[in-house]
């Protein structure tokens, strides 16, 4: 693979600045509600557009750099868009679109109160994401991780209740323990290594340091982006962070928060430690031991949820750690299981989310044990869901299939057993957890019959098109977007150490 | 041994101040025997200063035609005094302040008795 | 060439300001409140212009009677002494822009001596930090206190018990000082700074200099509040007026934390202190302690203005650690930290200004949202000020604490690292008590009727929704500076307190 050829431009800063510069608008049109959605999927649009505009780069390893200005001597706030990166926005923003949509039936729908903060503080946060997905080195990535960690937290606590008001708290410890403690190896690393810049395959290549700090500082990280993964033990703040509106839960804890989490674990693992010096510290095999464990137990919890959304944050604990787990192989095919496996859980969740809140929205139903015969009057809903689920199990030809299979080939490439028994028993645990809710919904005759039948087409289409999204990438995952090269790519250049 | 006492005489006087002036402030109960402590502590720092100025057979350093200007030696330093000007003045200042807070404090609660006062403030 | 006196120009400024304020305005009492106002912008735009042709040309100096050096007093604007005295003019100047609203409510009848205290308060702040010699220093100091003493005496019934007790303890501290100097002075036979420390290092292995080093940092530590020697503290940040708090904690004990930098580093040798005398190693644990006692105590509080008070004990440890770590990225930190907590908690306490002008109280028990309703820009405010003390990016208290990790990290020390890392989840646990409370805690039903007055409904229209603007304005600049401190922090550090790290470190 050649050096990627660098060039100065202003798309990533437009990509971050979009949405910010959408909050203004947002709050100012606070009195006229069409006006002010309007501004939200414009902003989504735009912001989706530009991230589209920088695929082509990537993919020919040419890759855009914008730099702000230095915030500490040395070390400047610069955007860059590298493979990874554009992965990942290209992901967070393409939903974000749908999700905006959705958001408006689900917020009308309920008649939410403070509609206003609740868009403006959406928009400041996928514009932490893109700044997430775009950071070029350790402090820029803070920068944004930090904003992101505040910005989520009025949507946490949005229902203002008494238990929304302790999810959030839980949610405070939580992610800003992990900030302060991901704020001390940022300046640990930067005393050793004097540079903060993202490398594929390392910055500590010409680094001295003791053997030592190096493992008090990989766990330091791990702490630090582990909270946001959801890696157990420190993933309770999500099941309790399920208080929040659902279209939150379905962006935020299904796809820019907790993938901001796991796209941090693999910066750090790809592009701060390498592949090199994780193996030479037995780092990878921590890493995986950890994520094993949450699959499966996570898996097992989920069982035991009856309220929906719970029983979906529990299986996003257990996906989350696949994307973990392919990071640790550090085997090319599970490289690329575990990126696809980003894109993949983001279709597959944030579609189940949406039918949870449409659910909700239509039949105020949240107890999995209440949704006798729904099937039957919400067809469209349903049907999306079980494409989830189905994919989620793992079963073809949904794109959740191929994620799995790519990972169960790299655990083989990285010579190691256990890990493809990992997956095929969470395999079995999906499918075992969700296949009472499908055989409740379609199957079962409700006590009660329901009032009401599909929720507004705001919900239902974008229900609709995630599903679908999530077959068509099951057949062809380079589909529209090229998911498939960019993680091949990504893979390559992580193991090959080539790359900015 | 007794020169070293005798020699220093002046500082440990400045340090028997020093030390009452400290006693005061600390223990004292009343908010005024403190203040009068505090001005003993400084007194005590200014006589310091003035000691250090002192010089056996100097004179005051005032032009004196028997002594003349070219030896500076025969006159004591008059900077510490200057120096201690001031300082008396501060200390008149810091005094002026802390009577008018003691009056203020006086008005209010009607006792300067500090564990009287830590009551009223509590109760009031 | 009144130009080429503009060293000396902000002290004499406000001295004369402040004498005339009771002679110009014995019958038009109205005439205080501009007059001082006028002095502390007068007094920006002169620091402003100082500090731009410090950083044209280098350092200044100013002979005053001209006298040279070592002889005559000195004054030295370089480019820390020009910084810090620029901050704290613009703090001051904010904090007297709102005191209008405030002033005459909390010590009606009293403006003229309020605005001559204010402005002689100003006075001794400039003095300390321009002069160069270590006499003078002392004077500014008393002349500071002094005024101090005044401002906090003159609030609530317990003020001037509280007062007091700053005054006992000030002026033990200052005599700390003026003993130790005096040691300095019969060994060096000089109170000039830089001459002083051309000398020192000829008679380094004295007894007496030593002494001296540990009694003057003693004195301006009880000035600064440095843990254990914060104990008035708490009481004089509490029963104080409005203007005084917001006035005393972002500038007082910045004051004495510079006079400590200078001293350690500018008159004493980096070597000398680190090393020979270990008092930059008992300075940076005492903070470290200092830290943790003043957040967790911050945490018990339930009083607003109390709570401030403690969390500036622990903010002072910030900067008591950053000097205590002697190297360069600990001075950094330290030294951008006087900025940004003057800004923090010049903010943080105009709210509680405003708070207690609006509800007559200011009881973290007693918040609710109807608060926020009521002042949504300063609460707003108030949220970006926390948000920048318990350090996240993009705010300026992000950086300092950053600079402050590099250091401690530089200097190998984890327990440092820790407190610092610790004391930021501390302060979110008691800011996030009161946004919690201001934000969320739904106010208790309104009274039949209350809600729908004329007023109540207008207000609630009303795009601004504050409408004492001079309470809400200064607010809002101080705190939303606090991101572009942030965000422009590379500027000031590479321009200005790089260039004055001390040799030796």
């Amino acid at each position: 693979m050649t050096t990627p050829e660098i060039y100065r431009s202003f798309i990533p800063f437009y990509a971050v600045m979009v949405s910010l510069t959408a909050v203004p608008l947002i709050l100012l049109s606070f009195r006229h509600a069409n006006l002010r959605e309007f501004w939200t999927l414009a902003a989504s649009i735009i912001k989706f557009a530009l991230v589209f505009l920088l695929l082509p780069g990537a993919l020919a390893g040419r890759i855009a750099e914008f730099t702000f200005w230095e915030i500490s001597p040395g070390i400047a706030l610069t955007l860059k868009t590298d493979a990874f990166g554009v992965f990942f926005a290209l992901i967070a923003s393409g939903l974000w679109m749908l999700t905006s949509i959705y958001s408006i039936g689900y917020v009308r729908g309920l008649k939410e109160h403070k509609q206003t903060r609740y868009f403006a503080c959406f928009a400041v946060c996928l514009s932490a994401t893109i700044g997430i997905a775009f950071a070029a080195n350790l402090l820029t990535f803070v920068f944004f991780y930090e904003i992101l960690t505040i910005a989520t937290y009025p949507l946490v606590i949005h229902k203002e209740t008494r238990v929304a008001i302790q999810a959030g708290r839980k949610y405070l410890v939580y992610t800003l323990t992990a900030g302060v403690l991901l704020i001390a190896a940022t300046a640990w690393t930067y005393r050793i290594t004097g540079n903060l810049d993202f490398r594929a395959g390392g910055m500590f290549a010409n680094a001295s340091f003791s053997p030592s700090a190096i493992t008090v500082l990989f766990i330091l990280f791990l702490a630090g982006v582990g909270v946001k993964a959801a890696i157990m033990p420190l993933h309770s703040w999500l099941p309790a962070a399920m208080v929040a509106p659902t279209p939150v839960s379905a962006l935020l804890h299904a796809v820019a928060v907790v993938k901001s989490g796991v796209f941090g674990v693999v910066r750090v693992v790809g592009f701060v430690f390498g592949p090199q010096l994780m193996r030479q510290f037995d780092l990878n095999t921590l890493l995986a031991i950890m994520a094993g464990a949450t699959i499966i137990l996570a898996s097992l919890l989920a069982f035991r949820q009856d309220n929906l959304k719970q029983r979906l944050a529990y299986s996003t604990v257990g996906h989350l750690s696949y994307i973990v787990l392919g990071a640790a192989l550090l085997s090319p095919a599970s490289l690329i299981g575990g990126l696809l496996h980003i894109v993949n859980h983001a279709t597959l969740k944030i579609t189940l989310f949406f039918c949870a809140g449409a659910i909700y929205v239509r039949h105020h139903k949240e107890k999995i044990s209440e949704l006798d015969g729904i099937g039957r009057v919400m067809p469209w809903t349903m049907g999306a869901f079980t494409v989830g689920a189905v994919g989620l199990a793992g079963i073809p030809p949904i794109n959740g299939f191929i994620s799995k299979w790519q990972l169960g080939l790299g655990a083989l490439q990285a010579g190691e057993i256990l890990p493809l028994a990992v997956l095929v028993l969470s395999g079995l645990l999906n499918a075992g957890y969700f296949a009472p809710i499908i055989y409740r919904a379609f199957l079962k005759s409700p006590a009660v019959p329901y009032k009401h039948g599909e929720a507004s087409p705001l919900m239902v289409i974008p229900i609709v098109m995630t599903g679908l999204f999530s077959l068509l990438l099951g057949l062809n995952p380079d589909l529209f977007f090229y998911f498939y090269r960019l993680a091949a790519q990504v893979s390559a250049s992580i193991l090959g150490g080539t790359g900015p | 041994m007794t020169d070293f006492f005798l020699g220093h005489y002046a500082y440990f006087g400045i340090i028997t101040l020093l030390i009452i002036g400290l006693y005061g402030m600390i223990f004292k109960k009343n908010l005024a025997k403190k203040l009068i402590g505090m001005t003993i502590f400084q007194v005590s720092i200014i006589m310091f200063y003035v000691a250090s100025a002192v010089k056996w057979s100097g004179t005051v350093p005032v032009l004196d035609p028997l002594a003349g200007a070219a030896d500076a030696a025969k006159y004591i330093s008059p900077l510490q005094h200057c120096l201690m000007l001031t300082a008396i003045v501060v200390g008149v200042a810091t005094s002026g302040v802390a009577f008018s807070l003691l009056i203020a404090i006086y008005r209010h609660y009607k006792t300067l008795d500090e564990s009287v006062l830590m009551d009223r403030m509590k109760s009031s | 060439m009144i130009i080429y006196n503009s060293p000396a120009l902000v002290p004499l400024l406000l001295l004369a300001t402040a004498i005339s304020i009771p002679v110009l305005a014995i019958k038009k009492t109205k005439l205080a409140y501009p007059l001082a106002v006028g002095a502390s912008l007068f007094s920006v735009i002169l620091s402003s212009y100082n500090i731009f042709r410090v950083w044209k040309s280098g350092p200044l100096t100013y002979h005053f009677g001209g006298w040279i050096p070592p002889i005559g007093i000195e004054y030295v604007l370089d480019p820390l002494s020009a910084f810090i005295a620029l901050v704290i003019n613009i703090v001051a100047f904010f904090v007297l822009w709102h005191a209008s609203g405030v002033q005459e409510r909390e010590i009606p009848g009293k403006s003229v001596p309020y605005y001559s205290l204010v402005l002689l308060f100003l006075c001794g702040a400039n003095g300390i930090i321009m002069t160069g010699d270590l006499f003078n220093l002392y004077v500014f100091l008393e002349i500071f206190s002094l005024a101090g003493y005044g401002l906090i005496g003159i609030g609530e019934k317990q003020a001037p018990v509280a007062a007091f007790r700053y005054l006992i303890m000030g002026t033990v501290g200052a005599s700390f000082y003026l003993l130790g100097l005096g040691f300095l002075y019969i060994v060096t036979g000089s109170l000039n700074m830089a001459d002083i420390k051309n000398i020192l290092p000829l008679i380094d292995s004295n007894p007496a200099v030593e002494a001296a080093l540990s009694l003057m940092v003693i004195g301006i530590g009880i000035k600064m509040a440095i843990f254990p020697l914060h104990g008035w503290l708490p009481d004089a940040y509490t029963y104080a007026p409005s203007t005084t708090s917001s006035l005393i904690a972002p500038i007082g004990t910045k004051v004495a934390a510079y006079a400590i930098i200078r001293l350690l580093f500018f008159v004493f040798d980096v070597k000398f202190v680190s090393r020979t005398l270990p008092i930059t190693d008992l300075i940076a644990w005492l903070a470290a302690i200092g830290i943790l006692y003043g957040s967790v105590m911050a945490m018990a509080q339930k009083e607003m203005k109390r709570m401030l008070a403690y969390s500036s004990v622990a903010q002072i440890g910030y900067i008591g650690l950053g000097i205590g770590m002697a190297n360069p990225l600990g001075f950094i930190g330290a030294v951008l930290h006087i900025l940004n907590h003057a800004f923090m908690k010049g903010t943080l306490f105009l709210v509680a200004a405003n708070l207690r002008k609006n509800s007559g109280h200011s009881d973290i028990s007693r918040l609710d949202a109807s608060y926020r309703k009521k002042l949504p820009w300063s609460m707003a405010a108030f949220t970006l000020a926390a948000l920048s003390m318990i350090g996240l990016p993009p705010t300026a208290g992000f950086f300092s604490k950053w600079y402050l990790a590099l250091g401690a990290i530089d200097r190998g020390n984890w327990v440092f690292l820790a407190v610092i890392l610790v004391s930021s989840l501390l302060n979110a646990v008691y800011f996030f008590r009161i946004l919690e409370k201001v934000y969320l805690v739904p106010p208790p039903a309104p009274k039949a009727g209350e809600d729908l007055s004329p007023k109540a409904k207008k207000r609630r229209g009303s795009l601004i929704g504050e409408e004492e603007y001079g309470l809400m304005i200064p607010c809002v600049i101080l705190s939303f500076s606090l991101l572009l401190l942030g965000l422009g922090n590379a500027n000031i550090v590479k321009g200005i307190i790089q260039r004055i790290i001390p040799l030796g470190m």
